[in-house]
């Protein structure tokens, strides 16, 4: 007869997990493997709140396995080390994002492009090689191979780094891998959520000039006065619309929500590229006339392999660029879940684990 | 009173032209400008039927002008030059594509990108610098600035020749914008017509291995044996089509119908490229995840610049590739457009324009 979480592995472990599709979480004990010879034991201390954890909570994408735990965006301190460890010490300050396991044979991952592998195992709701789930970072421990831990830099705090390692590398990845940080440039963000308001702290520091697309004027002040957008579009104001039309070297597309493409393509110079890193679950309208008029593409991206991801951290910590958070308690996730389901939220909750995760 | 076609110039021509939107093609008597300083004049021998054509004289893109003389893969010889021209003299076998204007003053222009200038004045149904409308090449004579004229190298047939001047341009510019075009990377065609023909030759030439990816089984012979391609994908073929997910570096999509992007998308590598350079009229659905899940881009191509072409052309010389044509006498056009609609033709009908346009005049 299979093993119960609790029984499965040998560390004790707690967390709050969901067991249905109404997405609710609640205590939940379970356990963590041993600290295998190239493993890292880290005591979580923050956990960021990414709206794929409410996707997969509610099962939306339809491959979620109850129960589960969910949190891919964890900061902690290193409690234990494998025999073979070589990176990290006891006590070190490290991160872990959306992937603990990945083939390490294929094309992909000898590119350092694990989040490409076909065999990559997420962080939370996947199959580890040894048959277990994997549950991630709304814990209080969790055990992770080495290779897919990052290191922490210690002038990024926490608790608002914590982010970075999705939102920030899901955003970081395609601007380096499309070009787009060529200082004068004008790349425009789509969605000023978790991923938006990091990919224009972030292009600004690439030196870019960044306005913000958006639906919502009243987030117009904060992006400028805030974030440091150079300018705010109203998506939903034709007039403005037209006069912003080939003005755009780049847009990163943040939004899942469903939405025509042609009028983003629109704003995007000859040879413009438009870049989409939200998750619409249904296919989105793409006129094709304008493409081949302009030279333009519609690229994609997922994440970003480890050493990316170790990139990304470092230079945020040297531009002083962390996510704007609402720190929040355990307790609250599920208020916070139904706030982050409206997009109430400036603009990523972050769980003060080590605080608020009690038995 | 604006003059008429017959009168707005001083220089007599003859072709045949659209009156509307039955698309129905018959003689028009027209005129030619006089040759500016920049011009040439040639005497067009040959002129392929470009499925645009077709949509044109119908006004399915809502932009013709009528009376509407299609027409612009346009070869033929030089007949007079303009006391400017630098690059060509009477008796060269020249040719004429898409384009017959542009700004010369912007990023686009300055950069050898003519067919994206916001004022690029198309070979036909489009204002020219003086007012007129441009008649294209289903006609006797051509007359345009040397800047949009390419030469045709000897060893070239004309006729065959003449197709390279938009399907060549339209394949061959984003097999190297795309880099698709690197000794053994695998490229996709999606359609096997116009365009698609020529897209497997010019990318066999460039050491490419292609797979035809086709709705009709039919040209499965054809492409392997005549063609040249690798291998043949019939698109309707589940198992044909999970087999080959994840083997092709890019993909040039030639079809016009609507059609699902996601198998197209399933058959690319990581970091693979979709191409569009088939127009269907209506938007398409794009599926975000798998594009995300593979760092896979789709994009868009048009033609190319006029630096381009002529590059293009000298490819197409030095490898003896031509395109695989039905030549046809000038009346026999109608039959030609609707054979074209249902796609029966090999791949390309090109008028014999020397041959059999004759003024009744």
């Amino acid at each position: 007869m299979a093993k119960s979480p609790e029984e499965e592995h040998p560390q004790k472990a707690f967390g709050w997990a969901a067991r249905d599709s109404s997405g609710l979480l609640s205590p939940f004990h379970f356990s963590r493997r041993e600290t295998g010879d190239g493993d890292v034991t880290i005591k979580i201390l923050y956990c960021g709140v990414c709206h794929s954890d409410l996707h997969n909570v509610k099962n939306e994408w339809g491959f979620t396995m109850y129960p589960i735990v969910p949190g891919h965006e964890i900061v902690g301190t290193v409690t234990k080390t494998g025999k073979n460890v070589k990176k990290f010490k006891v006590g070190d300050r490290v991160g872990v994002g959306v992937i603990v396991e990945s083939c390490k044979r294929c094309e992909s991952c000898q590119q350092d492009l694990e989040n490409y592998c076909p065999q990559t195992i997420l962080t939370y709701n996947s199959y580890s090689q040894d048959g277990a789930k994997t549950y991630g970072g709304y814990s209080d421990i969790v055990v992770v191979d080495e290779h897919y831990v990052l290191r922490f830099p210690e002038n990024l705090p926490p608790d608002a780094g914590a982010p970075l390692l999705c939102a920030g590398i899901t955003v970081y990845s395609p601007m380096k891998y499309y070009g787009i940080t060529e200082p004068g440039k004008h790349l425009g963000v789509a969605g000023l959520g978790g991923l938006g308001h990091v990919a224009v702290k972030i292009g600004k520091a690439f030196g870019l000039k960044v306005t913000v697309i958006s639906t919502s004027l009243k987030k117009e002040e904060e992006a400028i006065n805030k974030l440091g957008a150079d300018s705010f579009l109203v998506s939903s104001d034709p007039a403005k619309m037209k006069a912003a039309i080939n003005t755009m070297d780049y847009i990163i597309d943040t939004v899942s929500a469903v939405h025509p493409l042609g009028p983003l393509l629109s704003l995007l110079k000859l040879n413009g590229k438009l870049i989409n890193v939200g998750l619409p679950e249904k296919p989105l309208e793409l006129p094709i006339f304008p493409l081949a008029m302009g030279r333009k593409l519609v690229g994609g991206s997922d994440i970003g392999g480890i050493k990316e991801t170790q990139e990304m951290l470092d230079f945020c910590a040297k531009h002083g660029i962390t996510a704007d958070i609402e720190l929040i308690k355990m307790g609250d996730i599920n208020t916070a879940m139904e706030r982050l389901a409206k997009s109430d939220v400036k603009y990523r909750f972050v769980i003060d684990v080590a605080n608020s995760l009690s038995q | 009173m604006a003059k008429s076609p017959e009168l707005e110039h001083p220089n007599k021509a003859f072709g045949w032209a659209a009156r509307d939107t039955s698309g129905l093609l018959s003689p028009f008597n027209f005129s030619r400008r006089v040759t500016g300083e920049k011009d040439v004049t040639f005497k067009v021998l040959f002129c392929g039927i470009c499925h645009s054509d077709l949509h044109m004289v119908k006004n399915e893109w809502g932009s013709s002008i009528y009376p509407l003389i299609p027409g612009h893969e346009i070869v033929g010889v030089v007949t007079e030059v303009g006391s400017k021209v630098q690059k060509f003299k009477v008796g060269d076998k020249v040719g004429v594509g898409c384009m017959v204007g542009a700004c010369h003053s912007c990023d686009n222009c300055d950069n050898h990108l003519e067919n994206y200038c916001p004022k690029m004045i198309l070979t036909y149904s489009a204002k020219y610098y003086d007012g007129t409308i441009t008649y294209g090449g289903y006609s006797d004579t051509m007359v345009s600035d040397e800047h949009f004229v390419v030469r045709i190298p000897d060893n070239l047939p004309l006729d065959a020749g003449a197709p390279l001047l938009c399907a060549g341009i339209t394949v061959y510019s984003p097999l190297r914008f795309y880099g698709l075009d690197k000794p053994g990377m695998h490229v996709g065609v999606v359609g096997l017509g116009g365009l698609g023909h020529v897209a497997v030759k010019f990318a066999k030439a460039m050491g490419v291995k292609v797979t035809v990816i086709s709705t009709s089984p039919n040209k499965k012979k054809e492409a392997l044996e005549h063609l040249g391609a690798d291998s043949f994908l019939v698109s309707k073929d589940q198992d044909q089509m999970q087999a080959a997910q994840g083997t092709m570096d890019g993909i040039i999509d030639t079809v016009s119908a609507q059609h699902p992007l996601l198998p197209l998308i399933g058959l690319l590598k990581t970091q693979g490229k979709l191409v569009m350079v088939g127009a269907p009229e209506k938007p398409l659905e794009l599926p975000v995840f798998p594009l995300l899940m593979g760092r896979k881009l789709l994009g868009g191509s048009c033609i190319g610049g006029m630096k381009e072409t002529q590059e293009m052309i000298d490819f197409a010389a030095k490898h003896n590739i031509t395109a695989d044509i039905e030549v046809i006498p000038i009346d026999y056009v109608n039959t030609a457009m609707e054979r074209l609609l249902k796609t029966d033709v090999r791949y390309r009908f090109v008028i014999d324009i020397g041959n059999t346009l004759k003024s009744s005049n």
